[in-house]
């Protein structure tokens, strides 16, 4: 392999990429998951939930802090590295990235500001929709990358016109066939990376002896969405694979492992070995089964990567490895979710130790899932940038080895700075637990409209200016 | 859509983004800058508090203005972005450092404390000498071959870029100190009037500089202002004159009335003024180019219904944006109350 710009910009921009994506797959649910605690706390009433919401609150800031800044970097890198992409693909990507930055970063941005600190500042109601519209723009946020992304992996609605492309169909460029399915698969992942995230931290403070209301509150609303939704990310997934099998058959060819043209075997673990273009079996299902999975037909014959050019091939060890990565966190998943259930069902949940031992390491299997899941699609997209229209190679910026060289060690240092600084600052915080017994906010007691509502509000203000 | 000059209305769309980009993360890139030069940590945390409410709002028009130019103007986009290479890279970096620093300085206690805080200045003066440099080098035009930028890793690098990155971390501060004005209390506040009184004159010298500098750069801004070294072609001037006069008098404004007790809103506003005129400058010398002097508005923009389709977005949602940004700063106004954070 040579170490040329476009090696060294792939490899930046997997590095900016990954580091990027932990951070809204946890924001994306945790922001979620704290509209429901402070919802949970205006019709209850029940304390507990606002001492959750204050504590997740303070782990979402940093978490929040982390996914803007290295989600600034993406919106310029597509120029710094890509520019041959910007260049052919401007016209028809562009409008998307450009609604979610009006739909969904102004929206999660300027409300984060209250969110943060206008607790003591806009009454409980105004706090809520605040809270409530951060969550909204993280999907929305999810909205638009997923279909910007998923129309790089199955494009339509587009045409030439001389050397760049322009939208024959907006509607079909936004709703693209692997839009829908894998748009349900992200949503799905992040709120299982939160859940499990939140699973992993109550069940660390109840081996600390920390067994109150908090923590019960925290471990069940976990386990519950776990239990429901881990089992139906295997169908989103599932489904996303037979989307990538009619559209993208040489991804899948390399994340099943399948050289030859056959009734496909499922591989549960082996070797592919690209020099030998063949797959060391280590364990797998019968011939057949693995047809079965993608097509619903046992005795379908389907293609191998021996069929596909050299030159088209995808990287088929990361894609292979990542995808058994996902797959199988997925399954360790499912178990954690039912076997939590039950725990719960029978009242012996406080005091299983085992069970929350298995949960604390757990904690991390999301962003490792969501991280190899990511690998498996992009790398599986390889070595097209446009699948099946525009080549990698013919994306990346005539800019020079030396800079792109000494940006992604920049990145590499300043990234492994931030990211230990930032991780240990929420473990930190996490492992502090939630505050018993966190003060109410303030409101002004008035409608804001009133007179002494305005006698009240303006108060402080006049103070700083005779002061 | 078809008789609307869809390029044109977009170049207006993210000149604006970009203005309101200068005017409002400048003030808190801006306090950043300052940030060294207080005297105690309580009053930095006021200048953190001051801001933190909102900048991470007011950073999101810099994503505006980068996704609006990559998607409204693809072709520049893929030009500049490469030239720019490692200051884009540099001021991105800075901005890492700097936005991560508000929690992280807010979490952490003695050396870790002291290390966020550098964090905080260093990447907020690095971020306003990156835009700097980018600006300056912008200006001086890109090498083009085709569709492709052609010129070498440090094209941008000039004694011209480089004043253009001072006059910018002046400016910034200047936005940052007349904030603080509005925000600050006290001794802070006294410091505050302070800093604008001797920012302002350094501005004006610094845009009169970059002014007399950018003319050197091409007949074609010469023709345009009407300007030499030696001459001025007063018909050709006149029209154009009052940017920098608006420009020189809002400045004044500011060196005058910043350090009088009444002045509140005053100076931040007249700054305003000044970073208005200083575009509306640099619209007269580069209209109607989006890569000086090779590529007009016309030929790097996005297919008409690209162009379309995002300009039904913006005719929905930046009222509503604004709205809302709106309604933040009005609930953050008045000065500072540190307790405010929910930390």
């Amino acid at each position: 392999m040579e170490w040329d710009a476009l090696i060294l910009a792939r490899i930046q921009f997997a590095w900016t990429v990954a580091f990027h994506i932990i951070f809204p797959s946890f924001t994306i649910g945790l922001a979620s998951y704290l509209a429901v605690l402070e919802g949970s706390w205006l019709v209850t009433k029940n304390p507990a939930f606002r001492n959750l919401y204050l504590f997740w609150l303070k782990i979402f800031a940093i978490a929040f802090g982390m996914g803007v800044v290295s989600g600034v970097v993406m919106s310029y890198q597509f120029g710094t590295n890509w520019s041959g992409f910007a260049d052919k693909g401007g016209s028809v990507i562009g409008p998307l990235l450009g609604y979610e930055v009006l739909t969904a970063f102004f929206l999660e941005a300027s409300f984060l500001g209250i969110m943060l600190f206008g607790w003591k500042r806009v009454g409980p109601t105004l706090h809520f929709v605040a809270t409530c519209a951060v969550a909204v723009g993280t999907l929305f946020s999810a909205f638009w990358i997923i279909a910007a992304n998923s129309w790089m992996q199955t494009p339509v609605g587009f045409a030439w016109d001389g050397p760049r492309m322009v939208a024959t169909n907006y509607w079909a460029v936004i709703f693209n066939p692997s839009m829908p399915v894998r748009l349900a698969h992200m949503v799905l992942a992040a709120y299982l990376t939160t859940g499990l995230f939140v699973l992993a931290t109550a069940a660390w403070l109840k081996l600390r002896g920390r067994i109150n209301a908090e923590t019960r509150i925290m471990q069940r609303m976990a386990i519950a969405l776990v239990a429901v939704l881990a089992p139906l990310q295997l169908i989103a997934g599932h489904e996303s694979g037979k989307v990538a099998h009619a559209h993208q058959p040489a991804k899948v060819m390399a994340m099943e492992g399948w050289y030859e043209t056959a009734r496909q075997p499922a591989i549960l673990l082996g070797w592919p070995d690209p020099v030998r273009q063949t797959t060391d079996v280590w364990l797998a299902l019968p011939d057949g089964i693995g047809s079965w999975v993608v097509t619903g037909d046992a005795d379908a014959v389907l293609p191998g990567l021996k069929t596909v050019a050299p030159a088209d091939r995808p990287p088929v060890g990361i894609v292979f490895w990542s995808f058994r990565v996902m797959v199988g966190l997925g399954i360790a998943m499912i178990g954690l979710g039912l076997l939590g259930a039950l725990l719960w069902a029978t009242g012996r949940l406080d005091n299983a130790r085992a069970f929350h031992w298995l949960a604390v390491p757990m904690g991390a299997s999301g962003f490792v899932a969501v991280v190899a899941g990511w690998f498996a699609a992009e790398v599986g997209r390889q070595p097209w940038v446009v699948y099946g229209v525009v080549r990698t190679a013919d994306a990346v910026s005539p800019v020079s080895v030396g800079a792109v060289a000494s940006s992604l060690i920049a990145f590499l240092i300043v990234y492994a700075i931030v990211f230990a600084a930032g991780v240990w600052y929420i473990f930190r915080l996490a492992d502090k637990g939630p505050e018993v017994g966190e003060t109410a906010p303030t409101p002004p007691n008035e409608a804001p409209g009133s007179a002494l509502a305005m006698v009240t509000e303006t108060a402080p203000e006049t103070a700083g200016a005779t002061a | 859509m078809s008789g609307l000059d869809l390029p044109l209305i977009w170049a207006v769309i993210i000149g604006t983004a970009v203005v309101l980009y200068v005017l409002l993360d400048g003030f808190d890139l801006g306090v950043g800058i300052l940030f060294p030069f207080a005297r105690t940590r309580a009053e930095q945390d006021v200048m953190t508090a001051s801001i933190a409410p909102v900048w991470d709002g007011n950073e999101t028009w810099l994503v505006l203005g980068g996704g609006g130019l990559f998607a409204a103007f693809p072709l520049a986009y893929a030009l500049v972005m490469p030239a720019m290479y490692l200051p884009v890279i540099l001021m991105l970096l800075a901005l890492i450092f700097r936005g991560v620093a508000f929690e992280f300085r807010a979490k952490a206690q003695g050396r870790d404390h002291r290390v966020w805080s550098a964090a905080f200045s260093g990447g907020s003066m690095l971020a306003a000498a990156s835009q700097g440099l980018v600006l300056g080098g912008f200006l001086k035009g890109i090498a083009v071959e085709g569709r492709a930028f052609a010129g070498g890793t440090w094209d941008w690098l000039s004694p011209f870029s480089l004043l253009v990155a001072a006059s910018l971390v002046a400016g910034y501060a200047l936005l940052g100190a007349c904030w603080l004005i509005i925000k600050a209390e006290g001794e802070l506040l006294a410091h505050a009037r302070r800093w604008a009184q001797a920012l302002a004159p350094t501005v004006a010298m610094a845009m009169g500089a970059v002014s007399l500098a950018t003319l050197s750069l091409s007949p074609d801004i010469v023709a345009r202002w009407g300007v030499t070294m030696r001459a001025v072609d007063w018909p050709m001037f006149l029209p154009v004159a009052p940017a920098p006069l608006i420009a020189l008098l809002a400045l004044l404004y500011v060196w005058r009335r910043s350090g009088e007790e009444g002045s509140l809103y005053g100076p931040y506003l007249a700054a305003c003024v000044a970073f208005l005129a200083a575009f509306a400058g640099l619209a007269i010398s580069i209209f109607p180019y989006a890569v000086p002097f090779s590529v007009t508005i016309w030929q790097a923009a996005a297919a008409d219904n690209a162009l379309a389709l995002m300009l039904v977005g913006v005719a929905v949602m930046l009222p509503v944006i604004l709205g809302y940004t709106g309604y933040v700063y009005w609930v953050f106004r008045g000065k500072v109350r540190v307790g405010d954070a929910y930390h």
